[in-house]
C-alpha cells in the first residue's frame, strides 16, 4: 500500500474520554485521547481527581499527627510510606533508632512491597483480559500478608505502624513462624505465576514490545522504581543509597532489557523473589531489644530543611520537610513516584491502539492516591 | 561527588552562585537558571535527573528548590532560587528535563509561580477554573473548617 | 439522562390471574430477587476501593450474597459503592454517574471519607464533606478507615434487608 492510499483511508480525528470512572485506569484518572480509527494520535492525562490537599494538611498537623495521612498516599504500600516519612522526620531531629526497630521496619516494608507487587501483577493481568483468575490468585496470597500485618498492628490496609523513633509495637509472639511459613508458601506461588502468566503466549503477545520506554527517556522523565529498572537502569536506592540495614542484607536488583510492558511485569515478579530473600535474612538476624518509642509525641525540630527519599514499591518516594522550630512543619512536600511515572504515559502510547493503553497503564502501576496527593 | 565539590565546580564557572549555610543548597539568581542548569546537565557533572521541584512561601519571598540527581555519577544537589514577592516568574526547564513539565505545572497550580516558555502551563491538581493558589500562606477558602491547634 | 419513567412492579404482576393473594406474595418474591442480585458499579475512588476489591476476591467472596457482578457501566448497575474520598474535582462525575444508573438504585457510602470527609474533614480545601452534601441519597453508611471486608458484607446485608422491607411497591 503506498502512502497516498494510506492517506485516503485515514478517518476523521475523534476525541474520546477515558475515565475518571473506568475499570482500567486504576483509580480516578482521566485520559483524553485523540484517535484516528483505533490508533492513538495524542493523549492528554488529566489528574487531580483525588487531590486531597495532603501538603496543606501537613502544615496544620504535628509531625506525629501526620503519620496516618501518609498511609493514605500510596494505600497499597502504607508501611513503606510510613517508613519514608518517619525516617525523614528522624533525619530532621537527628534521632537514632534501635537496631531491632530497623530490622522490623525492613521486614514490614518488604512484606508490603510483595503485597503491592501482587496487586500490580494481578490487576495488570486482569487488564490484559485474563479475567479474575490471576487477580484472585494474587489477592489470595496478599491476604496472607495482610493477616501478618493484622497481627502486628491491627489493621488491614492503613497500618499507621511506624513511629518517630521506632515502631508502635514489638512483633507479637509466634509471628516469625508465620512469616517463615509464608515465605515458603510464596516461593512456590511465584513459580506458579511464572508458569501461569510469564511465558503464556497470549500474555506475551499483549505485552511484549508494547510501550517501549528507552533508558534515556526514563531518566529524563524522572521515572523511578521497577519502571526505571525495566528499562535497563540498575538503580535502586536500597543498594545505591542504602538506608536502615539494607547494606547488611544480600539481594539482587532485577533489571529488564527492553523497557516494554512485559519487562516491567517481569521485574516486579523478580522483586517479589528478592523481597522474600530480604525478609528471610532480616528475620534470621533480628536482634533483641525494644523497638518501641521512648520519647514524647511532640517534636520541635530546630529550623532547618531536609530531603529524604526511600525506595517504595512504585519508585522513589521523597519527603521534603522544612521546619520553623514549632511542632508543625512549615512546609512538607511529597515527591511521589506515580506522579513522575504517569507523566511519561503520553510518550508511550502514541501510535498504538486503545487496548494497548490499558496494558501500558497496568504495567506502569500507577496509583492515584499519591499521584494527586 | 560531595555537595561542596559540586558547589566549587559551579562557583568557578558561575561566580554569582552562593551556598546556603544551613542546608548546603546552592542559591542562584533567577536570570542564570537556564545557563547553570544547561551546564549541570551537559557538563561532566551529568545531572540527568530533575527529581523534584518545590516551592516554599516565606511571605516576603517564594523560594524554589530544584532537587537534581545524577544516576550515572551517583550524586545530587539542591538548587535554590529566591523570587521576590510580586515577581514570581522564572524560566521553564521543560526543554532540558521533561519531568519539569508536570512538576512546574504543579508549582504553578499550588503557588502561582509563572514558568516562562513552558509548553503547557495549566493547573494540574485543582480544577482548571479554580481560584487562587492553595499552598500560599495567605490562601483562604470559605469552606475550610479549621481544626484547633494543640 | 436519568430514567424517570418506570413500570410499577405491581402492574406487571396484577396481570397474572389469581388476584390479590398472589400480589403480596409475588411482591415479596420480586423484592427477594432484587435484593439477591445487586450489581455494584466498578467504581473505586481511593483506599477503600482496595478493600472493595478484596471483598470481591476469593477470600471474602461477595458473590455469596449475589453482589459479585461488578459492572463497569453505571447503566447496568443497581448499587453504587462510594469507596473513598470524594474530591471537589470529582463531584460532577459522581452526580452524573448516579444519574446514569437506572432505577431502582441504591448507594452505599463506604468509609469515613464517603460519610463525612473523615480524616480529611478539617483543613482541606479540596475534599467534599460526604456523599450527602452532593445531593445523593445514601442507603447504608459503613464507618471505618477503611472498613474491613466483613463490614462491607454486613453493610450489603443491611441493604438487602432494607430492600426486602421496602413499603413502596413501585420502587
Amino acid at each position: 500500500m503506498n502512502t497516498s492510499q494510506t492517506k485516503d483511508i485515514c478517518t476523521e480525528e475523534f476525541l474520546i474520554n477515558m475515565g475518571p470512572q473506568h475499570p482500567s485506569t486504576h483509580g480516578v484518572l482521566s485520559l483524553e485521547l485523540k484517535l484516528d480509527g483505533e490508533m492513538i494520535r495524542d493523549c492528554t492525562a488529566h489528574i487531580g481527581y483525588l487531590h486531597r490537599s495532603m501538603e496543606k494538611l501537613a502544615e496544620n498537623r504535628t509531625y506525629t499527627q501526620f503519620i496516618p495521612y501518609t498511609d493514605r498516599l500510596d494505600y497499597v504500600a502504607s508501611m513503606n510510606n510510613n517508613m519514608g516519612y518517619v525516617m525523614a522526620v528522624e533525619k530532621l531531629l537527628n534521632l537514632e533508632i534501635s537496631d531491632r526497630a530497623k530490622y522490623i521496619r525492613v521486614i514490614a516494608a518488604e512484606l508490603n512491597r510483595i503485597a503491592s507487587h501482587l496487586i500490580a501483577i494481578g490487576t495488570f493481568a486482569q487488564d490484559l483480559g485474563a479475567f479474575a483468575t490471576p487477580l484472585f490468585y494474587c489477592f489470595r496470597e496478599r491476604e496472607k500478608i495482610i493477616d501478618i500485618f493484622d497481627q502486628i498492628c491491627g489493621n488491614r490496609l492503613t497500618y499507621n505502624y511506624m513511629r518517630i523513633g521506632g515502631v508502635q509495637f514489638d512483633l507479637p509472639k509466634g509471628i516469625d513462624e508465620k512469616i517463615k511459613k509464608f515465605i515458603k508458601y510464596m516461593r512456590s506461588k511465584v513459580d506458579d505465576y511464572d508458569w501461569l502468566l510469564t511465558y503464556n503466549t497470549i500474555f506475551l503477545a499483549r505485552s511484549k514490545h508494547i510501550g517501549l520506554l528507552p533508558k534515556d527517556l526514563a531518566i529524563n522523565y524522572s521515572v523511578s522504581g521497577p519502571n526505571l529498572r525495566a528499562s535497563g537502569v540498575k538503580w535502586d536506592l536500597r543498594k545505591d543509597e542504602p538506608y536502615l540495614v539494607y547494606e547488611k542484607l544480600e539481594f539482587d536488583i532485577p533489571v529488564g532489557e527492553n523497557g516494554d510492558s512485559w519487562d516491567r511485569y517481569k521485574v516486579r515478579l523478580e522483586e517479589i523473589r528478592q523481597s522474600l530473600k530480604i525478609v528471610e535474612q532480616a528475620l534470621g538476624a533480628l536482634p533483641e531489644g525494644d523497638p518501641t518509642v521512648k520519647i514524647g509525641r511532640i517534636h520541635k525540630p530546630s529550623p532547618s530543611e531536609i530531603y529524604l527519599r526511600t525506595e517504595n514499591p512504585r519508585g522513589e518516594l521523597g519527603f521534603f520537610i522544612i521546619s520553623d522550630g514549632s511542632a508543625y512543619p512549615y512546609r512538607l512536600k511529597i515527591r511521589s513516584p506515580s506522579f513522575s511515572n504517569l507523566a511519561v504515559l503520553p510518550e508511550l502510547v502514541k501510535g498504538l491502539k486503545i487496548a494497548d493503553i490499558v496494558c501500558i497503564l497496568g504495567s506502569l502501576d500507577i496509583l492515584m492516591g499519591e499521584t494527586d496527593r | 561527588m560531595r555537595t561542596n565539590e559540586i558547589f566549587m565546580a559551579i562557583k568557578t564557572d558561575f561566580p554569582e552562585a552562593r551556598q546556603e549555610e544551613e542546608t548546603g543548597a546552592v542559591i542562584i539568581p533567577k536570570e542564570s537558571l537556564l545557563k547553570i542548569t544547561q551546564y549541570l546537565k551537559n557538563h561532566r557533572l551529568a545531572f540527568d535527573n530533575l527529581h523534584c521541584i518545590t516551592a516554599i512561601d516565606r511571605a516576603e519571598r517564594v523560594e524554589l528548590a530544584y532537587t537534581l540527581y545524577s544516576i550515572s555519577e551517583h550524586h545530587g544537589i539542591t538548587l535554590k532560587i529566591y523570587l521576590t514577592a510580586g515577581e514570581e516568574n522564572v524560566a521553564s526547564l521543560a526543554e532540558l528535563w521533561k519531568s519539569a513539565n508536570w512538576l512546574e505545572r504543579e508549582v504553578y497550580d499550588l503557588f502561582g509561580v509563572i514558568f516562562l516558555n513552558h509548553p503547557d502551563l495549566r493547573r494540574i491538581l485543582n480544577p482548571y477554573d479554580w481560584k487562587g493558589h492553595p499552598l500560599r500562606k495567605s490562601y483562604s477558602h470559605p469552606e475550610v473548617s479549621i481544626k484547633p491547634r494543640l | 439522562m436519568a430514567v424517570t419513567e418506570r413500570i410499577p412492579a405491581s402492574k406487571l404482576i396484577q396481570r397474572i390471574p389469581g388476584g390479590g393473594v398472589f400480589l403480596t406474595t409475588s411482591e415479596n418474591i420480586f423484592k427477594w430477587g432484587k435484593a439477591s442480585s445487586l450489581w455494584p458499579m466498578t467504581f473505586g475512588l481511593a483506599c477503600c476501593a482496595i478493600e472493595m476489591i478484596a471483598t470481591g476476591a476469593s477470600r471474602f467472596d461477595i458473590d455469596r450474597f449475589g453482589a459479585g457482578v461488578f459492572r463497569a457501566s453505571p447503566r447496568q448497575c443497581d448499587v453504587m459503592i462510594i469507596a473513598g474520598t470524594i474530591c471537589v474535582k470529582m463531584n460532577d462525575c459522581i452526580q452524573r454517574l448516579y444519574a446514569q444508573m437506572p432505577e431502582p438504585k441504591y448507594v452505599i457510602a463506604m468509609g469515613n471519607c464517603a460519610i463525612s470527609g473523615g480524616i480529611f474533614y478539617y483543613d482541606t480545601y479540596s475534599v467534599t464533606k460526604g456523599t450527602d452534601s452532593l445531593g445523593i441519597p445514601v442507603d447504608v453508611f459503613i464507618p471505618g478507615c477503611p472498613p474491613r471486608p466483613e463490614n462491607l458484607l454486613f453493610g450489603l446485608m443491611k441493604l438487602q434487608e432494607k430492600i426486602r422491607n421496602e413499603k413502596d411497591a413501585d420502587k
